[in-house]
């Protein structure tokens, strides 16, 4: 039986996970709660916190806020200032491989190399999201009209991929072969990066805000409508005319958050009224997680072994279930 | 709907228009120093010369999206819903937004914003769209751009300033002017922006409130209609043209400048008037820069109101008609280019 350890935050929780053993939930409050064998809170930003995302492996949570300081922090409660941008609000911020962080403010996007140099990219446009492609040192940036991919390492030409509209939120896809952006239009868009075919994926009743690719990218899963939409990614053309898989619908609520398990065709979804359920692809059996709370479910992310699911709430609620006694 | 669509739950949003030098970062000033025991949080386009003394403070670069093929009435503010969602991380700390837009702002994109976005509707309400104009160079600023005639159209409030510097003739000629593009703001006049602020904050004046004499309760548990055409494409009504090609023909006046007019019937049948308005916006819609009204359905003992900008149209119950009060559905728009004898007509015929 799912066991659930509530933890104490304040705040919106603007993302919940883990690094390594350690579980975070991080507020726009300001307040990054740690929780491996004891808890800790840090405070590195002035103000509110906008954004956090992980290092790759677990290394360290990057965190950005309002007072324009992107900062480290490790699971030992240390942390440290990577960049800063006085009077801008960073609420955009990657990890990539190396200790690459990427970040952004308005039509600017910066990379923070491992070795301290600094890249800056210009965009016509507001950048909506960043991401990094899983393999070599590459930079999605989705901006009004498309996307843009950089090479930060090298000076290498950008490539531009173009589709009227607004892109918010970006992935690619874990073998690096899509690229999809959450629109502000209630769809998603995806390019196949070889040859730039795009691709629509439409009728979303609430725009996509939460994106997630299953065990070895076979699926991409998707907040924004009556159930968790996953759109399939295993066949030689991704999604294009197929029907996407629905899991954990419900007649009235709509899912704000999902997290695919690492290993399993499992994904966990979170909803509006701050419940949450694991549902099996396979044959969509659902094992309810967490009654229904005070806020919609925020963040959603599951530890490296798949045995434990970080949570956290817009009103904030947070804490950990775990799959085993 | 949703819960988090109630009115209780929404943080009021006062939206600051008028020309450079106007007066708005004086005013804004004046709002953050003055009304004690209220957190602001305010969106400015670009840090000024005046200083704002303000803990919450973003600065954020005017971005337009154009949504569903470039339709003017689907126009939003990108940042503004980018800084509103990245606000409600931190909903504890301040009780209200302001938004000061740059001068030559069209003010439709920001209206249209906090219509247009669910994130964003669910989380602030328009309070009021409150425009400061500069008593000696409105007259000037009128004639010369279209964008300050949208300001004073939008507007529902406006603040006269900068009275001491014009003679009383002058100061009336002003107010003639701005009344005839749009009678049912409110009006203030002022010096160096000494206005009491709640004069100007908290109005609901966006929900109607002053200029059809509603009470100020106005948002109460309802359905909500957001209505925006089959995907906004009426590009094939030609009207998606209109707003631009008179942009050089501003001086001769007549034909192209903003007017008003205010419809009057008795109980409707709902059917008919929601055909009509959604007719009416989706073809007008360009032309229509404000519309709002006060409406009796036949055998509905509840007033209805409705307001929209360009083509989004809203409308909910409010209350109970009262037993005194004359069962009357009045609707007025602000536009441009709209041909009053056939709105009124057809307005009318759709009385119960």
């Amino acid at each position: 039986m799912p066991t659930i350890a509530n933890v104490d935050v304040k705040g919106f929780v603007v993302r919940a996970g883990f690094l390594k053993s350690c579980a975070y939930f991080a507020t726009g409050e300001g307040d990054i709660t740690l929780s491996d064998q004891g808890i800790q809170v840090l405070r590195p930003h002035k103000d509110g916190l906008l954004a956090a995302e992980p290092m790759n492996e677990g290394a360290g949570l990057i965190t950005s806020g309002d007072d324009g300081c992107i900062y480290r922090c490790s699971a030992d409660g240390s942390f440290e200032l990577v960049a800063e941008r006085p009077r801008k609000w960073i609420d955009l911020i990657a990890a990539g491989p190396s200790g690459a962080v990427a970040f952004a403010s308005g039509r600017t996007a910066w990379v923070h190399l491992g070795d301290r140099r600094t890249k800056e990219f210009q965009h016509e446009r507001a950048v909506g999201g960043l991401a990094f492609a899983p393999k070599g040192l590459r930079l999605a940036v989705s901006r009004y009209n498309g996307a843009t991919l950089w090479w930060p390492g090298t000076d290498g030409a950008p490539s531009e991929l173009s589709w009227a509209g607004a892109h918010l939120g970006v992935s690619f896809s874990p073998d690096g072969k899509y690229l999809v952006t959450a629109m502000q239009e209630n769809a998603l868009h995806g390019w196949r990066l070889s040859d730039s075919q795009d691709m629509r994926m439409s009728g979303y009743p609430a725009k996509v805000k939460s994106l997630s690719w299953s065990a070895k990218g076979r699926y991409l899963a998707t907040s924004g409508a009556n159930a968790a939409i996953l759109w399939p990614y295993y066949g030689k053309t991704g999604p294009m005319g197929q029907t996407p898989l629905q899991l954990g619908g419900r007649p009235d609520i709509l899912v704000t958050s999902v997290a695919c398990h690492p290993k399993e065709d499992v994904a966990a979804v979170g909803y509006q009224d701050g419940s949450i359920v694991m549902c099996r692809f396979e044959d969509k059996a659902e094992v309810p997680l967490r009654r229904p709370g005070k806020g919609p479910v925020s963040s959603l992310d599951w530890d490296s072994d798949g045995m434990r699911l970080a949570f956290g709430s817009e009103a904030g609620e947070a804490g950990i279930v775990s799959l085993q006694e | 709907m949703s819960a988090t669509q109630d009115a209780q739950a929404q943080i009021p949003v006062t939206v600051l228009t008028g020309y450079l030098g106007a007066g708005k970062t004086t005013l804004l000033n004046r709002i953050l120093t003055e009304n004690h025991g209220q957190r602001y949080a305010v969106i400015v386009n670009e840090f000024g010369e005046v200083g704002i003394d303000n803990d919450l403070l973003v600065e954020s670069d005017e971005e337009i999206f154009e949504m569903n093929n470039g339709c003017i009435c689907c126009t939003v503010r990108g940042d503004l819903i980018r800084t509103v969602q990245n606000l409600m991380k931190r909903r504890g700390a301040f009780d209200a937004i302001v938004v000061e837009t740059t001068g030559v702002a069209d003010p439709a994109p920001v209206a249209q914003t906090f219509f247009m976005d669910d994130d964003v509707r669910a989380a602030a309400r328009l309070d009021a769209v409150v425009a400061v104009v500069d008593a000696r160079h409105v007259l000037q600023r009128l004639e010369d751009t279209e964008e300050a005639e949208d300001q004073v159209a939008f507007a529902d409030v406006i603040l006269i300033n900068k009275t001491d510097l014009v003679t009383p003739d002058e100061l009336a000629g002003v107010e003639t002017r701005i009344r005839s593009i749009n009678p049912y703001a409110v009006m203030h006049r002022s010096e160096r922006c000494g206005v009491e602020i709640a004069k100007v904050l908290d109005r609901g004046a966006f929900d109607l409130d002053r200029i059809l004499s509603l009470d100020p309760h106005f948002l109460e548990h309802g359905h909500h209609e957001h209505e925006c055409g089959p995907d906004c494409d009426h590009d094939e009504h030609g009207h998606h043209h209109d707003h631009h090609h008179h942009d050089h023909h501003h001086h001769d006046d007549a034909p192209h400048s903003v007017k008003s007019i205010s419809l009057t019937a008795g109980d409707l049948n709902p059917d008919m008037f929601f055909k009509w308005i959604n007719q009416v916006t989706q073809v007008q819609g360009p032309n229509i820069l404000r519309l709002k009204g006060i409406l009796a359905f036949k055998d509905d003992p509840q007033r209805y109101v409705i307001q929209g900008v360009h083509m989004i149209v809203e409308g909910d119950h409010q209350r109970d008609w009262k037993g005194d009060e004359p069962r009357e559905s009045r609707l007025v728009f602000i536009g441009r280019d709209l041909n009053w004898d056939v709105l009124k007509q057809s307005f009318q015929a759709c009385a119960a």
